[in-house]
């Protein structure tokens, strides 16, 4: 087994690290607030505190 | 919980973060689209000789010029992440929204499968050089993918900065490159012969046909503008970052195509892997070679790492409009970021990465970036007839209007010439695949939408309504 096999299995497992840290932080998030505050993202927020189109 | 936005009226809303400057709009443009320098434009070599290759990278970049110029002022008045899919939402009409929305998502996961696919060649490469042959690419393919994807879940702000220091590396290995070859660091000197020799190998439509792979040296400059939601000023931020980047580019695909074309005769440039790493290799300098090696690789995961970030921000912004189920739309109330999505499109970039061939996913890539910018000429129409320059005001107005519209809707036209020369079906196919998807927006899909909702600009009303 060189370097190459070795790295192999290490990018395996990091990637199955990276991939089960988003999901267990997904679920967690999820299950912790409520799912109306998560989608309450308004797309006219910035405008409307920040920069106004007017001349 | 911080940053969390609410008054005695409204309810607490969570909102993406807002800390990025004009370099990290920068980065995002540069870095998605400069792998284009490192791999493959050269095929337009390949498809028409050394000057087809130049006049393609030349009206490629005043295609893209045009792109960045329309875009930079649409996108300082409409700043909103989705970019060009709220534009059209806000300018067009829901269904030209939807397929924008669906152009942007498809351009830029396929682009980060493609990248993917490119490190695992990488390493295989220089494994191979090593001496150790049949690399198993999938666990450095899923990798690049899976660690960028957390990244982009953690936080823009890291993720970004991220982008800025590798795409600044990449971008410098070019110039470095460029210098040493000029001041003799290469065994092999440059050799232009094939320019009187053998001007135009297939005559004047192989630079039409060299036009379709010209488009990589700029592809994805657009998307600076799915930023907008998460810069501290959109108005100043983003016309700054978009131009830098296309001027970046403009001067990285220039230096590009003199060096390569220099020092690789034509007939192999045409079909090479890795154009710079292949002539970093024919100098002798091993310091040159390492350079672009590392060049490479950080150009191909700052691309990677600039799709995710762009496809989930589009993907998001449909799901909060509801043009997709509004589970999408969520956002992170730690990190900020659009988390759901960026999950939710792993595994569509995973099953293109490991399932399809590079081709075919940089195919569906431009096809589906062309729509894109064509949408773009009508849009700025649109745009200004609607709401003229004395109406709304612009972070940045462009100039000699309707000419940079006019221009790019010819090249357009062209590269979609250019294109089905070489890959007709996949335009036929990808074109049926944008009918059906309208129909079952069209007739499934917007009952679900909150139609006064959507609308959120604190415009006047359109000139003519």
């Amino acid at each position: 087994m060189d370097i190459w096999n070795i790295l192999e299995y290490a990018a395996w497992a990091l990637s199955a690290l990276f991939g089960v840290l988003m999901l267990i932080d997904l679920v967690r998030i999820d299950s912790t607030y409520d799912n109306e505050l998560l989608i309450s993202s308004r797309e006219g927020e910035i405008e409307a505190t920040a920069e106004r189109h007017e001349i | 919980m911080a940053n969390v936005t609410s008054t005695a009226a409204e309810p607490e809303r969570l909102q993406l973060l807002r800390v990025l400057g004009p370099a990290h709009i920068w980065a995002l443009g540069v870095g998605i689209v400069l792998v284009g320098e490192y791999m493959g434009w050269n095929f337009s070599v390949g498809k028409g000789g050394m000057i087809a290759g130049l006049i393609a990278c030349w009206v490629a970049g005043l295609l893209y010029t045009c792109v960045a110029m329309i875009d930079s002022e649409v996108t300082s008045t409409v700043a909103a992440a989705g970019g060009q899919y709220a534009q059209a939402k806000h300018i067009v009409g829901p269904l030209m929204a939807f397929n924008v929305g669906l152009f942007l998502v498809m351009a830029y996961t396929m682009l980060e499968a493609a990248n993917a696919i490119t490190v695992g060649f990488l390493l295989d490469t220089v494994a191979g050089m090593q001496g150790h042959s049949g690399l198993n690419q999938q666990p450095f393919i899923i990798l690049a993918i899976m660690f960028l994807a957390w990244l982009n879940y953690r936080g823009v702000l890291a993720t970004l900065t991220f982008n800025l220091i590798i795409t600044a590396i990449a971008f410098l290995a070019i110039i470095t490159l460029f210098i040493s070859v000029q001041f003799g660091a290469s065994s092999v000197p440059l050799d232009f012969s094939a320019v009187t020799s053998d001007p135009l190998p297939y005559g004047w439509v192989g630079i039409v046909a060299s036009l379709h792979f010209g488009l990589w040296y700029y592809l994805g400059i657009e998307g600076t503008c799915q930023a907008a939601e998460e810069v501290r000023s959109p108005a100043r931020s983003l016309p700054y970052g978009t131009m830098a980047g296309i001027m970046t580019l403009l001067i990285a695909a220039t230096m590009t195509w003199y060096v390569c074309s220099g020092l690789i005769p034509w007939e192999y440039l045409g079909q090479a892997g890795t154009p710079l790493f292949d002539a970093a290799r024919v100098t002798g300098s091993t310091t040159l070679m390492i350079l672009l090696f590392v060049g490479t690789t950080f150009a191909t995961l700052a691309s990677a790492n600039g799709c995710i970030n762009d496809a989930s921000r589009a993907w998001f912004s449909m799901g909060r409009d509801r043009y997709l189920p509004s589970w999408f739309g969520a956002v992170h109330p730690v990190y900020r970021t659009p988390y759901r999505s960026i999950v939710f499109l792993v595994p569509i970039a995973l099953i293109f990465a490991l399932g399809a061939p590079l081709d075919q996913v940089v195919t569906f890539s431009i096809l589906s970036g062309l729509l894109g910018y064509t949408f773009m000429t009508f849009n700025m129409v649109m745009f200004r007839n609607k709401w003229p320059l004395d109406t709304i005001k612009r972070g940045y107005v462009h100039p000699f209007h309707p000419l940079p519209t006019i221009v790019l809707l010819i090249l357009c036209s062209t590269a979609y010439f250019a294109v089905f020369l070489g890959y007709g079906t996949q335009l036929s196919a990808m074109m049926c695949f944008y009918i059906v998807a309208s129909l079952w927006f069209h007739f499934r899909r917007y009952q679900f939408v909150r139609r006064g909702d959507q609308f959120t600009m604190p415009w006047p009303k359109p000139q003519g309504y």
